[in-house]
């Protein structure tokens, strides 16, 4: 059952101080030097990411960053430049989609993929794996299935009360509302019971009536043993269930951390919020090679100054100051 | 981290070559028994072994049978020759039923005779194991062209056909880059403009100037039609593509039955489609090729012009890049599209009219075979850019005439255009010159 | 002008092997493109390749009728493979254009003069009736007995080829109807709206779609042996336009149901039959301001209208649920 109790956060082991491809003591997926480039744009440039297992980790960043490229990679629905990524040992770069779901990861998509043609309980059903029924020559023959599509309808159904979706059923999936295609969507992904559920954008477009329910629902996941990723622009979702963040922009990953401290670092701070916009970050941070004009020197100055003052133990709330 | 397996798949390597040994394996089985199902030692007269497999005939010259006359034939690793005799028969035995070329040797005909449709012939064996060949021999000139003057010949062709399919495939292709609809209904744009000219010449009287010009302004009166009829109020109505493909499938019959209805299933000639070719070496091309070729040239310079230099062209491949976006910046779509139209439109009918002139001519369903050659075109040079619609035609064109020199019989060379399209949709679907990223 | 006669034609339309072929096809057409939503413009092709699969095996080779029907839906079998493994990971106007190229080359393999030896031609391809006429229970009846009654009588052989027609349309709707409310039906229609959504799920997309191009293509292949089977096939029956004649009878019928193909097809050739003789008997008759020839021209052009019209209007014909179109934004 959920319900709004503050449940307690997991501590990630690390293997090192929290900082971008840190390695971590049980990871689920280890990604290796991944690139993906579109015509002349480099989406995705990730040296060494690892996401730890039975535990809830945000991937977020600004717009364009690509997160939701490295997510499509990662679930099979592109392919690589370069790279690799291993999900429990296993190489699945290249792996087409639908054999990276049978190996129990699975992912809902950001505009919800609730087949509205379809009833509620004939999405659900959709998921369960390895249907006899589902193959060409066993589906003629019904007495060969029977048996084993009623027991996937009671799954399909526990499944549906869970999610609060059971008066529903019989319904057409395009009846529901956009957060209840939320609902239906991840419930669906549960039919497979997979340990690795990919969340892409599961707030995006769902009524804030709804959020708590959704949130609730992500928690109850971890509690049963699986491990979460999910993308998301929604901060408060981040910081109240999140265990772990990993931070893109430009395709890189700048940051890692749990969220409290995460949120603070200057690099997430200036990548979300632009409070320097006009200053070539690339140039301040010495990645590329160019001239520093005023701005940037100020920014550096007050980088150095925020650096100093947290050395010193004094919390120097640089971003409060900064915010609007 | 933990070791990683590579999820490569070695196995299918295996199965490949597993499978051409035993291949290999059984072609060697075959020949072997095939080579020891060796012949009684009966001899014919003039010492051929005897066989149950014949390959006989009669040559005769102005109904006089031809005494003498070589006959030799080949295939399958096996030769044999033979004479006719008194009677103008001649037998040769063969070792099995197989295919094998009889060559007459022309050298040992009368002067001045030869076989008129080419002294090697293809013999097979049916269902019997007898194959009859007779030949009535007349006098006649044979014309030999070298392989590389037929070569020349076929690539003027295919290049004057590739000009005008390049006329109606840009008009398709900005329909499609635009709208995103195949239109099926392109071929009969194409018919209607020769429609119109020949109504306006042959039925109406008038001077052949007069009908030119009638079928490009009725070429663009269509486009407009069409446009304004049908294609902006199912737009508006909210039609998915799928279903304005259909519609146009469903237009295309309308359209092809309308202009058998009135001009029924004869073919019908525009004034000069007869006009006696001038020799330029080995290619012949009349003043009306000549003409075509010109007219091609100048429209398709004019389109380019129009989509590089003016507003409305550019215009135009901002919307077939992204229409939204298009939209927003303030560009009439609808007007752009209803250009683009009567743009097509006129492009297909010059192309119908250049068309008859060079079957030449008129029938009711002439548009309709060009339809899938100039799908091919598009798709082959790229799905949306007009650019890649004359790279595709040209090469089309060429494919169709060229590939009857390498073999291909000619009742099949559109079939052999067909085929260029599929292997490019398997090895580079985007096309020649489409970007990768719009597959979708 | 013999009113009478018109509709004695029209209706005995309903019973004809070119009806009950055509009931095959397109019911096969509503596996590709109802059931699965693949745009498969070349059903010709596999009608065609029923057909001259059947006939060769029995004029060529000699076969017994039921393994050269066997030879002809394995034959469209293979041209389904052949033809789906580079077009089905492509685009839906892909594998329009592509299966339209395909039929055309087929077409064209069956016309050359250069295969005459097998396929005749242009002439096209007799002689093999017997083969299935001989071997019907119904071929010890007098030939020329008349069975049945008004536009519905036929001579034995005419039955025979009639019933085995009907037969075939009846187990084709009936392993339709199983097919597609199995487990194995639920994933085609989820691929119809979202392929992603199911392949996210786990599901081959791939082998489906291929599974479903071969099945629809069998059917088609049944259809086309059966239009055939008592009299002779020619590639002329094999073009674009029999294509598009079956798409407008799914159409017409409702694309994604179980018996609004066959449905469609009645009610096309009836309606064309009728309509055929009504408009050529009233121009004989001097009624009309143009030939009788014009007037079955001007039955085609209703037709080709009809079509456009159910499209815009009607898109899930008369059988069909709205809702469970997706092809309709």
């Amino acid at each position: 059952m959920t319900g709004s109790i503050k449940r307690p956060k997991t501590v990630i082991g690390l293997d090192g101080a929290a900082a971008p491809g840190v390695k971590k003591a049980d990871p689920i997926l280890v990604i290796d030097n991944v690139t993906r480039q579109f015509g002349g744009l480099t989406a995705v440039d990730v040296d060494h990411l690892e996401i730890p297992r039975h535990a809830i980790t945000a991937l977020i960043g600004p717009n364009g960053a690509g997160k939701t490229t490295l997510f499509n990679l990662l679930c099979g629905f592109d392919k690589p430049n370069s790279g690799t990524w291993a999900y429990d040992g296993t190489n699945l770069a290249g792996v087409p989609s639908f054999k990276v779901a049978r190996m129990g990861q699975v992912r809902t998509f950001q505009l919800t993929k609730a087949l509205s043609l379809l009833t509620v309980l004939e999405n659900m059903k959709l998921g369960a794996p390895g249907q006899r029924g589902e193959r060409f020559w066993t589906s003629m023959l019904p007495w060969l299935w029977r048996a084993q599509e009623s027991e996937i309808e009671a799954k399909a159904k526990e499944l549906l009360v869970r999610f609060k979706l059971d008066a529903k059923e019989q319904d057409y999936a395009a009846s529901l509302s956009g957060g209840q295609r939320k609902l239906l969507d991840m419930a669906r992904a549960l039919m497979s019971d997979p340990n690795l559920v990919m969340l892409d954008e599961p707030m995006a477009g769902v009524n804030p009536a709804l959020t708590q329910s959704l949130l609730d629902h992500v928690l109850d996941l971890k509690e049963r043993g699986m491990t979460v990723l999910f993308v998301e622009h929604d901060m408060h979702m981040v910081r109240h269930i999140a265990d772990w963040v990993v931070v893109m922009a430009e395709g890189r990953v700048v940051a890692e951390g749990p969220p409290e401290t995460v949120m603070d670092d200057p690099a997430v701070i200036d990548a979300y919020l632009g409070a320097h916009q006009d200053v070539d970050l690339g140039v301040v941070t010495g990645r590329v090679a160019g001239e520093l004009d005023t701005s940037a020197i100020q920014l550096l100055d007050e980088i150095e100054a925020a650096t100093e003052a947290a050395a010193e133990g004094e919390p120097e709330r640089r971003g409060e100051e900064e915010q609007k | 981290m933990g070791s990683t397996t590579p999820m490569v798949r070695p196995r299918r390597k295996w199965q490949v070559l597993f499978i051409a040994v035993i291949l290999a394996a059984v072609a060697v089985f075959a020949s072997v028994f095939a080579a020891a199902g060796s012949a009684r030692a009966e001899e014919s007269p003039d010492g051929q072994t005897v066989t149950d497999f014949v390959v006989k005939g009669f040559i005769t010259f102005e109904e006089k049978p031809l005494e003498g006359v070589k006959l030799s034939i080949e295939g399958n690793g096996f030769t044999g020759e033979t004479e006719t005799d008194a009677e103008g028969a001649w037998t040769l035995y063969v070792p099995e039923k197989a295919e094998y070329t009889l060559t007459v040797d022309e050298s040992t005909l009368p002067d001045g005779v030869i076989v008129a449709d080419g002294a090697e012939k293809e013999v097979a064996f049916k269902l019997t194991n007898t194959v009859r060949i007779n030949m009535f021999l007349g006098e006649g000139e044979r014309m030999t062209e070298s392989f590389a003057d037929q070569l020349l010949v076929r690539i003027s062709n295919g290049l004057q056909f590739g000009l005008l399919l390049a006329l109606a495939g840009i008009g398709a292709a900005l329909i499609y880059g635009t709208t995103g609809l195949s239109n099926f209904a392109h071929g009969e744009l194409v018919t209607w403009g020769a429609f119109v000219a020949l109504v306006f010449t042959s039925f109406w009287s008038l001077p052949l100037w007069a009908g030119l010009i009638a079928g490009v302004i009725g070429g663009a009166a269509l486009g407009l039609a069409l446009d304004a009829g049908l294609w902006r109020p199912l737009r508006r109505r909210g039609l998915g593509v799928v279903q304005l493909m259909i519609v146009s499938i469903g237009l295309s019959l309308t359209l092809r039955y309308v202009i058998q209805f009135f001009i029924g299933g004869g073919t019908f000639q525009l004034e000069g489609a007869n006009m006696a070719p001038m020799k330029f070496g080995p290619i012949s091309l009349s003043w009306v090729d000549i003409i075509s070729i010109i007219v091609c040239l100048v429209c398709i310079a004019a389109v380019a012009y129009f989509l590089t230099r003016t507003r409305l062209g550019k215009a135009t491949r901002a919307i077939s890049d992204n229409p939204q976006l298009a939209a927003a910046s303030g560009i009439n779509v609808d007007r752009v599209i209803r250009i683009v139209w009567v743009i097509a439109g006129m492009l297909a009918a010059v192309a119908g009219i250049l068309w008859a002139y060079y079957r030449p001519g008129i029938t009711w369903n002439m548009g309709t075979g060009m339809l899938l050659l100039i799908f091919s075109a598009i798709t082959l040079g790229g799905l949306g850019t007009a650019f890649g619609a004359l790279v595709g035609s040209l090469i089309i064109g060429l494919v169709v005439e060229v590939s009857t020199l390498f073999g291909v019989p000619s009742d099949l060379k559109y079939a052999s255009a067909l085929v260029v399209l599929i292997i490019i949709l398997l090895v580079r679907p985007q096309g020649l010159l489409g970007r990768k990223e719009r597959l979708g | 002008m013999n009113f009478l006669s018109i509709l004695n034609d029209a209706a005995s339309y309903l019973l004809q092997p070119t009806t009950l072929a055509f009931a095959l096809a397109a019911t096969g057409l509503a596996v590709h493109f109802g059931f699965t939503g693949l745009l498969n413009f070349g059903m010709a092709a596999f009608m065609a390749l029923g057909a001259y699969g059947y006939a060769i095996s029995i004029v060529s080779f000699g076969l017994p009728w039921w393994t050269a029907m066997l030879v002809g839906m394995l034959a469209a079998a293979v041209f389904a493979v052949v033809m789906g493994i580079p077009t089905l990971r492509l685009r839906a106007d892909y594998l329009a254009i592509v299966t339209i190229a395909a039929a055309e080359i087929v077409r064209y393999l069956f016309l050359t003069e250069s295969f005459t030896e097998y396929t005749a031609g242009s002439g096209g391809l007799s002689g093999y009736a017997r083969a299935f006429i001989d071997a019907s229970p119904l071929a010890a009846l007098p030939s020329d007995m008349k069975i049945g009654f008004g536009p519905f009588s036929y001579t034995p052989s005419q039955l025979s080829t009639i019933l085995f027609g009907l037969f075939m349309l009846a187990i084709a709707i009936l392993l339709v109807w199983a097919l597609m409310r199995s487990p194995w039906g639920r994933v085609i229609k989820g691929i119809r709206e979202d392929e992603d959504a199911v392949r996210s799920l786990g599901k081959n997309v791939f082998a489906y779609k291929m599974q479903s191009l071969i099945i629809g293509g069998v059917i088609a292949a049944v259809g086309g042996i059966v239009w055939v089977m008592g009299s002779a096939t020619s590639p002329g029956l094999y073009t674009t336009s029999t294509t598009f004649q079956i798409w407008t009878m799914l159409l017409l019928g409702g694309a994604a149901t179980i018996f609004g193909p066959a449905l469609g097809a009645v009610i096309y050739l009836v309606a064309q039959s009728f309509l055929s003789g009504l408009l050529s008997g009233m121009a004989k008759a001097g009624m009309l301001p143009f030939t009788d020839s014009q007037a079955k021209v001007l039955v085609l052009i209703l037709l080709g209208l009809v079509l456009m019209l159910i499209v815009i209007f009607r898109p899930q014909g008369i059988l069909g649920n709205k809702r469970e179109l997706t092809f309709v934004k």
